[in-house]
């Protein structure tokens, strides 16, 4: 069965689901439950915040402070903490707060779970699944709003997973769990409140796979997180145009499907890529890469990447509006490459 | 601990007057009854285990010096007595995390000869296939999480293994070896704290052999052991003489039997000396070759034992003169083994980078 459901509850649900169905999948990290060793929590066996946008709330009352575990704010030591438990036969999911954090952690996974089974020939497996928080637009300022999932996508023994619906936020989380290696989760935080159909049932969504989430024949986008709101309604204006746009939601940025997106461009011979990120050496820097190799004889124009500036987050609202990728860029941007198809 | 401990003074020149006493600071030996808990066999294991560990280190000194091993190339050689002495209490149940020295702990903990000289020489049949290196011998089988070529690199993997062991209410331990230059990284501190608020069953074992790379302790700590530093982690903190076996058998063996019993994590700092460079090829300018130091530094853990388990009618000396031939022909051995093994093929680049 399948309601409409916020994206958040998508995603507690698929914890719950997985914690549900193997009891090695433990989370940890800060305030995931909040309130360790209040006594007035404890006798109700209640949790307190439940992670600070609420999205692991009710786990802990349900499966116990053995399994939701509240760390000190020690980001280097309970991620590392993560790749030690994963390497010993759990399946750990940590959390980092804010992926703008990712500095404190990031030996644990730069240095140390991906680079383990490589290093010691094959013979360890780093089944661990890193949630974190990404996205401007929250007016949360230069340090916790930063979108570092193509950084983070180019370590190699790295999964790195963006789901831009409720839908596919819970199957490519349960996919996350089930996978042996270092696979981290982003969950943009200006798409918690966002609904959608989410089935009741346990599902995956394979991670590796994007999603055409509209068929087009002139232009392709691809989007990478919550840029596909903004590809749809650039399709929606263009198709105005009699410019029929096809938008891919790469949901996973590595491994990128890269067939899916070579076969479309195939088809239209024109591309932008929307991504959140800073622009030089993100993903769409590295599909624009990619494509020109593999499809330059079927493009009919450059590929055009819209990102953020080379800037930090600004915290003024005007100035962190200006800063996310909107409509009005794509489409100046791809009045450059459709000019033919207008006439 | 004592209040009465001084600082080292500042400059390098007065070391040769004060370095004993640094080394010397609430220091513990093995006390009358460390012999009673020691059987003949397993003394004659652990001398076993430390002179595999020097012959070990001195063939890849030589073949480091022919050419033959390649990269960076860290020894252990004379900080025996504290890999032997801690792993002695282990099953290939209980975990290790180690160092860029790591070899000696990967040999104590049980890691085959044979893989590990070939790893170091960077050949197909290595315990990583080739493709670790001496900075990432690693056996999971054996519990090696790895030895690290991250300073501080084993303290959050350490941990986290203890969760594991706690979650699954084992009495397997583990053991987190580290230098006096890793208990400045930010990580020791959070990991001691979360361990010891956790009740994890972990022994963090500190080998404080006074340079990190060519930085001397007594600079870079602002507490003069690292000892003391427990008690800001409500954890007891035991100073041990690291170059005596029996001492550090005896105070590991505690640490570990609390951990076992789900008592918590304990802060051991082994006192010794890193008689080689940071890294084969340093000149060592840092060190002060005479005085007090030299003293220590030519104090051989080895000889130390010999000396311990005759005089406590453990081992005889021809038995021991046997143990040291059969290591140097075992690690002939090995060393054969890794010369005479394949490199890795080419393809073996693309693969074990994923699990299935």
């Amino acid at each position: 069965m399948s309601k409409e459901k916020l994206f958040m509850q998508a995603i507690n649900e698929a914890l719950d689901q997985a914690m549900e169905k193997d009891e090695d999948v433990i989370l940890l990290g800060e305030d995931i439950a909040g309130g360790a060793n209040v006594k007035h929590l404890e006798e109700k066996n209640e949790d307190s915040w439940g992670g600070t946008m609420g999205i692991t709330r009710g786990l802990m009352p349900k499966y116990g402070r053995e399994r939701v575990i509240d760390t000190p704010i020690s980001e280097m030591g309970y991620m590392g903490a993560a790749v030690g438990m994963a390497v010993t036969g759990l399946r750990p999911v940590p959390e980092l707060m804010f992926n703008d954090f990712i500095g404190f952690a990031l030996d644990s996974i730069l240095g140390q779970g991906s680079k383990m089974r490589y290093m010691f020939g094959g013979k360890a497996t780093v089944p661990m699944t890193v949630r974190t928080m990404h996205g401007a637009g929250a007016s949360a300022a230069a340090q916790h709003s930063g979108s570092y999932y193509g950084m983070l996508g180019s370590i190699p023994g790295v999964k790195v997973v963006v789901p831009a619906t409720p839908y596919d936020a819970k199957g490519l989380m349960l996919s996350a769990i089930e996978d042996n290696n270092l696979v981290m989760f982003f969950e943009d935080k200006t798409l918690y409140g966002t609904k959608g159909d989410v089935p009741d049932e346990y599902y995956t969504i394979p991670i590796g796979e994007a999603a055409i989430k509209r068929g087009g024949e002139d232009l392709t986008i691809v989007t990478i997180g919550k840029m596909l709101f903004v590809g749809l309604e650039v399709a929606e204006i263009l198709e105005k145009d009699n410019v029929s746009v096809e938008v891919i939601d790469l949901r996973t940025v590595a491994p990128w499907d890269q067939e899916t997106v070579i076969e479309s461009v195939k088809k239209t011979g024109r591309l932008i890529v929307i991504d959140e990120a800073n622009p030089h050496n993100n993903t769409a820097t590295d599909i624009a890469s990619v494509v020109s190799d593999r499809a330059f004889d079927y493009l009919d124009g450059p590929i055009k990447c819209v990102c953020a500036p080379n800037t930090p987050v600004p915290f003024a609202a005007n100035l962190e509006k200006l800063y996310i990728p909107n409509a009005d860029k794509v489409l100046r941007e791809a009045a450059e490459i459709i000019d033919d198809l207008k006439a | 601990m004592s209040g009465k401990a001084q600082r080292m003074p500042e400059s390098v020149s007065k070391v040769e007057t004060s370095f004993k006493e640094l080394v010397d600071l609430e220091v513990r030996t093995a006390t009358d009854t460390a012999v009673k808990n020691l059987t003949s066999d397993k003394a004659k294991d652990m001398y076993k285990n430390m002179e595999d560990i020097r012959n070990f280190e001195e063939n890849a000194k030589r073949y480091f010096a022919a050419g033959e091993i390649p990269g960076f190339v860290h020894l252990y050689a004379g900080e025996e007595a504290i890999a032997t002495g801690v792993c002695a209490h282990l099953t290939d149940e209980d975990y290790i995390t180690s160092t860029h020295r790591g070899h000696g702990h990967c040999v104590a903990k049980g890691g085959d000869l044979k893989g590990m000289m070939a790893e170091i020489f960077g050949k197909a049949t290595g315990l990583g296939k080739g493709k670790g290196g001496s900075m990432h011998i690693a056996d999971i089988d054996k519990g090696i999480l790895g030895a690290n070529g991250m300073v501080g690199g084993g303290f959050g993997i350490a941990t986290g293994a203890a969760i594991r062991n706690k979650y699954k209410k084992s009495d397997r331990v583990v053991v987190c070896f580290f230098g006096d230059g890793a208990a400045n990284e930010g990580v020791f501190h959070e990991c001691l704290n979360m361990a010891s608020i956790w009740k994890l069953p972990i022994v963090f074992v500190n080998e404080n052999n006074f340079f990190a790379e060519a930085t001397p302790q007594w600079y870079s700590s602002a507490s003069n052991t690292i000892a003391e530093r427990a008690v800001a982690y409500n954890m007891p903190g035991v100073r041990v003489n690291g170059k005596d076996v029996a001492g550090v058998y005896e105070t590991a063996g505690e640490a570990i039997e609390r951990a076992r019993k789900g008592e918590g994590p304990t802060l051991i700092e082994c006192v010794t000396y890193r008689n080689h460079g940071h890294f084969e090829g340093d000149e060592q300018t840092y060190k002060a070759d005479f005085g007090e130091e030299k003293e220590w530094a030519d104090v051989d853990p080895l000889n130390v034992f010999r000396e311990y388990a005759i005089e406590n009618g453990l081992v005889t000396e021809e038995e021991l003169d046997k143990l040291r031939e059969e290591s140097i022909k075992d690690v002939e051995e090995a060393v054969k083994f890794a010369q005479e093994s394949p490199e890795p093929e080419p393809e073996a680049l693309y693969e074990d980078v994923f699990a299935d």
